[in-house]
């Protein structure tokens, strides 16, 4: 077995971890009666210690694939997002360890494993580095910023906790309606993953040429079905579907087609685990957050922020800036990319003052990390699609 | 404005909540409430004391952190608006109207708008900066406001606090023990032990500990604001120099911005990756996409003119051979040069012959270098040729003479005389690629031979005094955060009031959970009354009792 191998089955092995240390978990909020025993629970302990192992694996793919190419795994989609997802359990390690609470397992694990698939639906092949990511910064960079940004989103995990447990789900409400688009948005992500599968597996492909916004002749590959078509497309697979409507040159109707297959089947996904739920998917989770104290989870969402809000400034603005520097000869330089970063960065400084001079505590603090991850996701999955400037990694 | 007197006798500044040195609540607000605000320990702040002239309204906007929050709303949202669309920067146009049609045919209604707005240039529009210096603003004069009362009353608190203090803390306990002074002695030797800074005074106990994270906000905004001096001064002449030129293969030029050095392109290098080198592990995704590049690489000589030589001058002092590539730019003097673009296959010299036409004979040949044009080309046997015109970038014909839209030799195009012993007035011919001209039959042609190329280099140069005061801005921030964030300062009060019977208090500015871990500790081995979090209701009491299931 060659190095790229042993690689991939390591991020297989910690993949299936972490699916059974998310039922370890589950057993020890199912068995304890008091808080107390709650937070020795014995599943608790060998869900982390599972956990742990998980994440030695996932370190072990990350060294070994690093081994093979050369330079650190993270200079595409795949990687990047596949160390956002060990980050996060690593983060979650560390505030287990200072609070020992099951209830975060429980949902940070499997939101982790939907990180992780969604990374693998990407291009998974070692490419070489182009010569702007040629650069020890592009490690130092990348890590400190995924690391901080993992942190935080444990902050979100907490709120996610929180709101889950203390919305009324029986009453109809804006909450309600929110906490289950949030549901909602996980379920899609994982109608993405089964989309790209079926079509991986059915090793489909259609090729188009097009005119592109430049108004110069270009070619692409879709790997769904062609709902949509580019910009003056002409169909080169004879026996693909026609597309319903052609789109104008800005659009990437090919990018466009595939989100709305994920949309559809995530949707429809969804109706089905609501008919056989009989209720919204948050109050499906509800018993498993019932037994989480709501004060824990406040000041876990608060104090991992705290420890991840200078960490994510550290790599993604002063490291960034510094390699910016090196790289493109300024340090700072409007790309949609930095923006984002700033404006997380700004957000999550808005979070810090409500908090501490307001006294935005509980569920208006739970909202907010909520939001902070949805703009972190935001900067990974929607500026890199959508936006693309420099950094573009897709 | 008078002095406040407390009953324990001490004088507090106009506008003390708490008493400085006691902690009784002052104000009638402080009074009725159940719990104190601790945040600036009900110290005097200017901005909640002063409200009248313009000069307090002004400062009273400014250090409101509702105020500052909106600021950083709007800062955010602005940001992000200016990401929808390329901005201004990024779009391939020069003049107004052309950044118009571009966003108005990419983007339809909603890009003109855009484009109105002003959107397409956020970041440098007028109002985006008034944000930015409102921002600077508001964080130094609601750090001004703040940290000179918290320090004082932070450094003057007195270790027996009045009961009313004690009752109105969110985590508050009262009770009797068997041994109160075993008690008390236990409690001190344990808050000790977990490294609090404890002090007494006749039965209380004040214990605490990093106090000095209390200084971490301001410590970074501090940061924040040198960051900001830096960027400010970069308006500054000779602080900042941003220049780009193209160098070709060869050349030997000034350096645009750096007076006094020259630079040498000894050769460009682009290199793709090869499946040998790159083995088996790359080999699938080169397959993929094709190629992928490996090198962009200038070979440089610096040169420096020598002390006392003229501008421009040919003496100079050799410095240094480099190769910029990208990610490692040549420094010099505070300078610094990097690799950022490259064109391919400039033409730099045209070879010509002079036919004549039905006996298709060569009259000789002569080259023509497309970056220094000489007026005549002899070619001996009485035969020449006179460049009457020479258009490097040939566009057509505008207003009957041939157009040149750029001195680049994209598309070169030429007028000759040629002058022939049996011609000696000459004939006339415009040569372009593919195209000759003539006005009559001409008996001779000049007839393209061959051609040479070279690459260029782009090469951005820059220099910036002002990146290590935005280097220490950064250093200052980090430090400030870190210390706000990683550390918390916590503080229990213990203590036998006027009956004997033990009161315990305890506060933090953040992460209350832990705090309630160290004064379980502390009750473990000291017999100390059972307490309540009032903001907690889940708080199990179990858990004080430390039971175990
Ligand atoms: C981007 C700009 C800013 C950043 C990054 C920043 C950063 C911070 C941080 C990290 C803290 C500590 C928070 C905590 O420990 O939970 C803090 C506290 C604070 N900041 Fe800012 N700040 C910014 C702008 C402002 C502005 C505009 C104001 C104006 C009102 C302000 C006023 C305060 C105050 C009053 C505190 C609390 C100080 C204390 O409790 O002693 N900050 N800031």
């Amino acid at each position: 077995m060659d190095l790229v191998a042993v690689s991939s089955n390591l991020l297989f092995v910690s993949f299936v971890s972490y699916l059974v240390a998310t039922l370890f978990f589950g057993g020890a909020i199912k068995k304890s009666k008091t808080e107390k025993a709650y937070h020795n629970s014995k599943w608790g302990t060998i869900g982390l210690v599972i956990t742990i192992i998980g994440f030695l694996a996932h370190l072990g793919y990350f060294f070994t694939r690093w081994a093979a190419s050369g330079h650190a795994p993270l200079s595409n989609m795949f990687e990047f997002t596949t160390a956002f997802g060990m980050m996060l359990v690593g983060a979650f390690i560390l505030l287990y360890i200072i609070y020992r609470t099951p209830s975060l397992g429980l949902f940070a694990l499997p939101i982790a494993i939907i990180i992780i698939s969604y990374a693998t639906m990407f291009p998974r092949e070692v490419t070489p580095l182009i010569p702007a990511l040629q650069s020890k910064w592009l490690f130092i960079h990348v890590i400190t910023t995924v690391i901080g940004e993992s942190i935080l989103a444990i902050s979100a995990i907490a709120g996610l906790v929180f709101l889950v447990k203390n919305i009324d789900m029986t009453k109809k409400s804006k909450q309600r309606f929110w906490i289950e688009a949030v549901m909602y948005t996980l379920i899609l992500v994982l109608g993405f993953v089964v989309t790209s599968t079926t079509f991986k597996v059915m090793n489909y492909e259609a090729e188009f040429t097009y005119i592109d916004k430049n108004q110069a002749p270009a070619e692409i590959t879709y790997h769904v079905p062609p709902l949509f078509g580019m910009n003056e497309y002409e169909a080169m697979t004879p026996d693909a579907m026609t597309p319903w409507i052609e789109m104008p040159p800005i659009v990437n109707a090919q990018k466009l087609s595939s989100l709305v297959w994920a949309v559809a089947v995530g949707s429809v996904l969804y109706l089905l685990l609501r008919l056989i739920a009989r209720k919204p998917i948050a109050a499906v989770f509800q018993p498993l957050a019932k037994k989480a104290n709501s004060q824990l989870m406040d000041e876990i969402g608060y104090r991992s922020v705290l420890i991840g809000f200078p960490v994510f400034t550290l790599g993604a603005l002063i490291f960034a800036m510094i390699w910016a520097h090196e790289a493109w000869s300024r340090f700072w330089g409007w790309d949609p990319k930095e923006v984002w970063a700033l404006i997380t960065w700004l957000f999550y400084a808005a979070f810090l003052h409500l908090r501490l001079s307001r006294g935005w505590e509980g569920e208006k603090s739970a909202w907010l990390a909520v939001i902070g991850f949805v703009i972190i996701m935001f900067n990974l999955i929607a500026v890199n699609l959508i936006i693309a400037g420099l950094h573009s990694y897709a | 404005m008078s002095n406040i007197k407390c009953q324990c006798g001490h004088e507090n500044p106009y506008g003390t909540e708490l008493c400085e040195k006691c902690g009784r609540p002052l104000s009638e607000k402080a009074k009725k409430s159940d719990i104190v605000d601790m945040r600036y320990e009900g110290s005097s702040r200017r901005s909640q004391t002063y409200k009248s002239s313009i000069v307090d309204k002004i400062w009273n906007f400014f250090s409101s952190v509702k105020i500052g929050v909106s600021i950083i709303v709007a800062v955010l949202a602005a940001s992000a608006i200016g990401t929808i669309f390329p901005q201004k920067f990024y779009v391939p146009a020069t003049t107004d109207a052309e950044y118009a049609e571009y966003y108005e045919r990419l983007y339809g209604v909603v890009g003109k708008i855009y484009y109105q707005l002003g959107f397409y240039d956020m970041y440098n529009s007028w109002w985006f900066k008034v944000l930015i210096v409102m921002l600077a603003t508001s964080i130094i004069i609601a750090s001004i406001d703040r940290v000179v009362p918290l320090y004082k009353s932070l450094k003057k608190q007195r270790t027996r606090r009045h009961p009313s203090f004690m009752k109105r803390q969110r985590i508050y306990g009262e009770g009797d023990v068997e041994n109160t002074e075993e008690a008390l002695a236990k409690a001190e030797e344990k808050l000790k032990e977990l490294r609090y800074n404890v002090k007494t005074e006749n039965g209380a106990i004040l214990a605490e500990k990093h106090r000095f994270s209390r200084w971490g906000p301001y410590v970074n905004h501090t940061g924040l604001i040198i960051f900001f001096a830096g960027v400010l001064l970069r308006g500054i002449p000779g602080f900042y120099v941003d220049e780009a030129m193209w160098l070709r293969e060869g050349e030997t030029r000034n350096i645009v911005g750096a007076p006094g050095y020259v630079l040498e392109n000894r050769g460009f290098i682009l290199e793709n990756y090869t499946k040998d080198e790159a083995e088996e592990v790359f080999g699938e995704a080169l397959d993929k996409v094709g190629s992928i590049v490996k090198t962009y690489q200038t070979d440089v000589t610096l040169y420096k003119e020598k002390e006392g030589a003229l501008p421009g001058s040919d003496d100079l002092e050799k410095m240094q051979d480099y190769s910029i590539v990208v990610n490692k730019p040549l420094k010099f003097n505070g300078y610094n040069v990097f690799q950022m673009d490259y064109k391919l296959n400039e033409l730099s010299t045209m070879t010509f012959h002079l036919v004549n036409k039905s006996t298709e004979k060569s009259l000789g040949e002569f080259t023509v270098d497309l970056s220094k044009p000489e007026k005549e080309y002899d070619l001996g046997n009485g035969s020449s040729v006179k460049m009457i015109g020479f258009y490097p970038d040939y566009d057509g014909v505008k207003d009957g003479e041939p157009y040149s839209k750029s001195p680049v030799p994209n598309n070169p195009a030429f007028i000759f005389q040629m002058k022939t012993p049996d011609k000696p007035e000459g004939e006339r011919s415009f040569v372009a690629i593919r195209q000759t001209l003539e006005v009559e039959e001409n008996d001779y042609a000049v007839k393209f031979a061959s051609a040479e190329t070279r690459n260029i280099s782009g090469l951005t140069i820059r220099k910036d005094k002002t990146l290590y005061i935005l280097l220490l801005g950064g250093l200052i921030f980090m430090i400030g955060v870190i210390q706000g964030s990683y550390w918390q300062h916590r503080r229990i009060w213990v203590q036998k009031d006027a009956e004997g019977h033990i009161l315990v208090a305890a506060h933090t500015n953040k992460n209350w959970f832990s705090l309630r871990k160290d004064l379980d500790k502390v009750r473990e081995s000291a017999v100390l009354p059972a307490y309540i979090d009032r903001q907690d209701p889940e708080l199990d009491k179990q858990e004080q009792e430390g039971d175990e299931k």
